[in-house]
């Protein structure tokens, strides 16, 4: 059990290509399935969306965090959230990075997620003041100890 | 995560950052260990052995009950501590459905970048 997620895959497709499809918000829009209102702009919230069939009624929202081109691209946003009636605003948002690497048979896209054990401001109780970073291992350790008894 | 749709919080992070919150500590990681093999035990059972006082045990074991990892339950005029799994099995649920998701987006970015 991890707090982040990361997925890694190969494009046959130069990393100029790859990242025009990230970056601009025509094309990420074709493939992400979001109908943004603007480009992506670092410090600049963006706004569309989605088309994904059945889920048109939600909006998408993301903060562009940095544009390295050709290398990387982030946001951050505030994911799946998918339920209209809740404000999704106060909570802290994940960051989404999109890191790109050249390799002989095209491009390398790194995509990580992370943030996902970042405290909701509204939740400031003692579990959170309790709460003193390390969390990969200290993910591990409970993947160990608990899994394998269940 | 549709078998969990009776959930209020449905898909937000709220619920995965309280759980990982609570989980978030040293001695609590402790206690879970302690616990997660199913037995429940008393506070004495689970201070002994520990440089902590009573009441700080105490105090850690409330936190892991605000996230329901742990239940509170009556023997007599003992109070017990119990594991509960299903605030860890949601909140992989939770990661595995984040997962998924972007797997199926990086597919579509894929089948458009490779013409």
């Amino acid at each position: 059990m991890e707090n982040r997620i990361e997925k890694r895959i190969e494009l046959k497709a130069p990393i100029s290509r790859v990242w025009r499809a990230l970056t601009d918000y025509r094309e990420f829009g074709e493939w992400f399935l979001v109908k943004l209102e603007g480009p992506f702009v670092p410090g600049q919230v963006t706004r569309g969306h989605i088309t994904y069939p059945g889920y048109e009624h939600l909006k998408w929202e993301a903060v562009v965090q940095k544009m390295e081109p050709e290398r990387l691209f982030s946001f951050t946003w505030h994911p799946y959230s998918v339920d209209p009636k809740n404000d999704y605003s106060k909570e802290t948002p994940t960051l989404v990075e999109f890191r790109l690497e050249e390799t002989p048979g095209g491009t390398l896209l790194v995509l990580t997620e992370s943030g996902f054990d970042k405290i909701p401001s509204q939740r400031r109780d003692e579990a959170y003041r309790m709460n003193e970073g390390g969390w990969s291992e200290q993910m591990k350790n409970i993947e160990r100890y608990v899994t394998p008894k269940r | 995560m549709s078998h969990r749709s009776d959930s209020r919080r449905g898909l937000g992070p709220r619920a995965p950052a309280h759980v990982f919150a609570a989980l978030g500590d040293e001695t609590r990681l402790l206690l879970v260990r302690k616990l997660c093999g199913g037995k429940p035990r008393s506070i004495s059972q689970l201070t002994a052995g520990s440089r902590l006082t009573r009441q700080a045990i105490t105090k850690h074991l409330r936190v892991l009950e605000s996230a329901r990892i742990v239940r509170c339950v009556r023997a007599g005029r003992e109070s017990l501590f119990q594991f509960n799994p299903q605030p860890m099995e949601e909140l992989k649920d939770y990661l595995d459905f984040v997962s998924e998701q972007w797997d199926r987006t990086l597919a579509r970015l894929k089948s458009f970048v490779e013409i």
